[in-house]
């Protein structure tokens, strides 16, 4: 019988109500008296020298109020990347400085140049039109092997080269290279994962105001992270002390990881707005978004896996070049490091494992986290290897993973992680009876029958998230730590407001955040709401990325809920006039163990606010609480996905008929918000997988700059999906034994799609080994005919 | 963007030479030229209002005419300036050779474009390209020795009325 409130139930997204009926507050909605807007004059070549600006004719424009280019931020810092990666010899990466607008050079297609204020947005961009910037265009460096070549053109003259660093994890490459050499089979594959960009579906959007009257900034911006924004704008950027710096991310549409950064157009309209001495307004097109949004994965990888006659792997070796972009955006450099390197093992016992990346600077928009962020890239390599190992050995894809499951824990990796828990061969288990593996070969034969190619592919995933134990990642480079925080206010008459350092931007965090303290407490869940969003009204916290807002977030909730009811347990103890050991909190009410007697929760919140027959001499009144959590470890959730596609030999056009998802999150707070999480990842794991590419040409021009071009997924592209997650094993070391699901479905999916895809080609008689994603129509038909 | 085509023009060399650098008679060809002055020497500043896919710009441009062999070869490198659309620049390489019914005309283009028009109209581009050079020399020939009886309206899908112009055309030629 399902539960109808507190943890474990399906209570309906609270959020929705204004989600759904328009009503919803984003920060395009939030207009300040007196605003005034930006539009910011962006480069259209990749690369370039600027000779000169002339704004002259443009300040003499209608409505203009101010018109800013470098020399404007001479006194500010440069955007800073938020983790410093060090490489195979010790050496810190290589930083070029990321100014607001372009300082002397321009370096992609985008890179502001001047950013114009005026009354309208109309009078703005007329008078960007009317600026003459001049340029002289430099060859770009687009492709990553040749930006790494002897006397290639430096995206940075600065910079020693466009390597940004060359790092290594796990055992050494010549370990690996002498179990290669011995091995009984060495599959080797070189793949692509695709540029992405991540399209949420509200657009960037930043709002400046300054009051002269307090001498402080307020910044409204579309962050997935506000306390983040006013550490690295306030200290790094604009040199503000935080007391003086608001920063409020009101409801936000969409994230995927694109809106965790700290950007130049927040920055500029802060500082924008106390020398326009007016609210500075920017809200992204569409189109801008395409060029000025941090893009996702990039990876050119070939990995080789090594072994024996059984099918057990003895070694990995991975060499990986990471495209960065123009310049490192605020977790870029972290993302092809310590969020993909140490996925490598996957779910298996492999022996030896050994990463080898390379970051590359290139003239293309900077390249960051997008949902998954690193562990996509590493599931891909290593599901595709193991699929093609078990083809070339003859031994079955679902076999030759499970000979080789992790399956004691906690186990210890080659590349620097201990999965705490899990069961990799339950989550398997389920997958083959949910997607009735059993009777594939029958529907084989029938689409054989009706000419099509049918197939089956596998994808067994794990990834790492509830990002992450501060001191861990303060070693591996990070500039910040990764606790998070909550604050939870009991008001008088028992009604509760949890004040939390995450981030819901989609994610349903006032409905299941508001469900864990109900289950604790034993209250109705309405009597709780959330507040997030507000660096004036929440502790400092570190935000939603990575999987981490349950996880990390939810147990800081936890835990301030701990500290109040120890002291609501005081006060019941004293208005019971008992021992505080002998009170027990039962559905909402205190009861001295063993009797009659009982306080209600609302009778021990009025007494903590109006304490005339209260435990002065012991406790303060009052009852609010908080707490920062700090975890041991991260989470490792993993899963069994399945992909069941039809390919059409004749088009060579993919259909996916079903798509099955088996995972093992730990404890589950909320069953429909974490189902429509996986559904969600789907889509954009099955986006990436068969639709999504982004295209620069050979002039850095970008090719798909819109929705004609850049193809994201829609309904009829994506099956009705089965989504399991009855599996758990409860992470080990905190306090809701959750592990995360928000990634989970980007993470597993694309390379079952790609394997298949790769199995109806096989079966159908074509020896195709491999296609880089998107496993578009002509691409597979290529592969078919080639 | 990269386009080599040839084109037979019934004129001879010397007469096509003249007119590709007469502005008056590249105004009149250029699908879409507003303003087009200059001389050879110094080169032309030209206007052309064009819709490239979804984005419809005025392009501001100026064009170099270099090495030039009279009667027989000639590089034109330009670039146009759309503001917000963005820019369209490239170099044209033209030789002319004579023929039984009077000159073969052969070019190579290499062009790019950037901004806005790179960003939406990169996957039209080359037939745009094509469709232009087509009109450009389907007019040329027009304005040379009046339009071909059998060259009926070709460019039906566009509602430029190239038939008033052709009458116009046929007019100045004429006088």
């Amino acid at each position: 019988m399902p539960k109808d409130g507190g943890i474990g139930a399906s209570s309906k997204r609270r959020e929705d109500v204004r989600f759904l009926t328009g009503k919803g507050r984003y920060t395009d909605d939030i207009n300040i008296h007196g605003q005034a807007y930006a539009y910011f004059l962006r480069s259209e070549v990749a690369y370039g020298k600027i000779n000169g600006i002339d704004t002259s004719v443009a300040e003499g424009m209608p409505g203009v109020v101010q018109i800013f280019t470098a020399k404007d931020f001479e006194g500010a810092g440069g955007i800073p990347c938020g983790w410093q990666v060090t490489d195979r010899h010790g050496q810190p990466m290589q930083e070029p400085k990321h100014p607001i607008l372009a300082e002397g050079f321009v370096r992609h297609v985008g890179d502001p140049i001047v950013g114009v204020v005026a009354d309208t947005l109309e009078q703005a961009r007329d008078a960007a039109e009317a600026i003459d910037v001049d340029i002289t265009e430099i060859d770009p460096v687009l492709d990553m092997r040749a930006a790494l070549a002897d006397g290639a053109t430096k995206v940075h003259d600065e910079l020693s080269s466009n390597l940004c660093y060359d790092w290594n994890l796990g055992n050494s490459p010549e370990e690996a290279e002498q179990v290669m050499n011995s091995a009984h089979h060495v599959t080797t594959l070189e793949l692509t994962n695709n540029r992405l960009i991540a399209n949420p579906m509200e657009p960037r959007v930043a709002v400046g105001d300054y009051s002269i009257a307090n001498d402080d900034y307020t910044l409204y911006t579309t962050s997935q992270n506000p306390h983040v924004i006013r550490l690295l704008m306030g200290a790094f950027v604009l040199n503000i002390p935080e007391h003086k710096l608001r920063v409020v991310a009101p409801d936000v549409g969409g994230g995927f990881g694109s809106k965790i950064y700290h950007y130049a157009e927040e920055a500029f309209c802060t500082f924008a707005a106390k020398q326009c001495m007016r609210p500075v307004k920017w809200t992204s097109s569409r189109s801008e978004a395409f060029v000025s949004d941090a893009h996702g994965r990039d990876h050119v990888t070939t990995i080789r896996l090594a072994l024996d006659e059984n099918g057990k792997f003895l070694a990995i070796h991975t060499d990986t070049l990471a495209n960065m972009g123009a310049y490192l955006s605020t977790f870029s450099s972290s993302i092809p490091t310590w969020l993909h390197g140490t996925l490598m093992a996957g779910n298996y016992t492999t022996p030896i494992v050994s990463v080898n990346v390379k970051a590359v600077f290139t003239n293309t928009v900077p390249v960051d986290a997008y949902r998954g962020a690193g562990r996509p890239e590493a599931t891909f390599q290593l599901e595709r290897v193991v699929d093609k190992a078990a083809r070339e050995m003859g031994i079955d894809p679902v076999e030759i993973r499970r000979r080789n499951f992790i399956t004691e824990f906690p186990y210890a990796t080659p590349v620097a992680v201990e999965y705490d828990t899990g069961d990799y061969h339950a989550t398997m288990d389920k997958l083959l009876e949910l997607s009735d593996h059993a009777g594939f070969e029958v529907r084989a034969a029938e689409s054989k029958a009706n000419g099509k190619l049918r197939g089956f592919g596998i994808s067994h995933y794990i990834e790492a998230c509830g990002i992450a134990p501060s001191n861990l990642v303060g070693q591996l480079g990070a500039r910040a730590g990764l606790y998070e925080s909550a604050t939870v206010r009991v008001n008088a008459t028992g009604s509760i407001s949890v004040m939390t350092g995450s981030h819901s931007h989609g994610q349903g965090h006032e409905t299941s955040f508001a469900q864990v303290v109900a289950e604790m407490i034993g209250i109705d869940e309405k009597q709780i709401d959330i507040v997030h969003g507000d660096t004036a009204n929440t502790p400092m916290g570190m935000g939603t990325y990575g999987s981490r807002s349950l996880a990390v977030g939810g147990s800081a909730i936890v835990r301030a809920t701990e500290k109040i009811l120890n002291k609501a347990k005081k006060i019941a103890a004293h208005l019971l006039e008992a021992s505080e050991a002998d009170i027990e909190l039962k559905d909402g009410t205190f009861t001295v163990a063993g009797t009659d007697k009982s306080v209600a929760w609302g009778d021990v919140t009025l007494a903590a606010y109006v304490p005339h027959n209260y435990p002065l001499e012991e406790i303060e009144p009052g009852l609010e609480e908080t707490a920062f959590y700090d975890p041991a470890n991260f989470t490792y959730p993993s899963g069994g996905y399945g992909c069941e596609v039809e390919v059409d030999p004749e088009t060579g056009k993919v259909q996916i008929l079903s798509f099955t998802a088996a995972d093992d999150f730990g404890n589950v707070v909320n069953p429909m918000i974490v189902e429509g999480q996986v559904q969600g990842g789907l889509a954009q794991g099955i986006g990436q997988a068969l639709l999504e590419n982004c295209a620069y040409d050979e002039n850095g021009q970008l090719l798909s700059g819109s929705y004609m071009d850049y193809t994201m997924p829609r309904a009829d592209d994506v099956p009705m999906f089965k989504v399991d997650h009855s599996c758990m094993t409860p992470c080990t070391h905190n306090p809701l034994g959750v592990k995360g699901c928000g990634e989970a479905g980007a993470i597993g999916s694309p390379p079952a799609v790609v394997n298949a895809v790769i199995d109806a080609l096989q079966r159908g008689g074509h020896d195709v080994k491999h296609i880089d994603m998107p496993l578009s129509p002509d691409r597979v038909w290529m592969a078919m005919n080639s | 963007m990269e386009m080599n085509d040839s084109r037979e023009i019934s004129a001879p060399p010397q007469v096509v030479w003249d007119a590709l650098l007469n502005p008056e008679i590249l105004k009149q060809c250029i699908p879409g030229c507003q303003e087009m002055t200059g001389s050879p020497e110094d080169g032309f500043d030209a206007v052309v209002v064009q819709k490239v896919g979804p984005v419809k710009a005025t392009f501001k441009g100026h064009v170099k005419l270099e090495e030039m062999q009279e009667p027989s070869c000639l590089t034109m490198n330009g670039e146009g300036k759309g503001g917000a659309a963005g820019f369209a620049k490239g170099a044209a390489k033209v030789t002319l050779t004579p023929s039984d019914d009077g000159t073969i005309l052969q070019y190579e283009v290499e062009a790019k474009v950037g901004g806005k028009l790179a960003q939406l109209g990169s996957r039209i581009i080359d037939g745009f390209s094509k469709k232009m050079a087509d009109q450009f020399f389907t007019n040329f020939q027009n304005t040379l020795h009046g339009p071909e009886e059998e060259e009926d309206i070709t460019d039906a899908d566009d509602g430029d009325a190239p038939e008033e112009k052709k009458g116009w055309l046929k007019r100045l030629v004429k006088s």
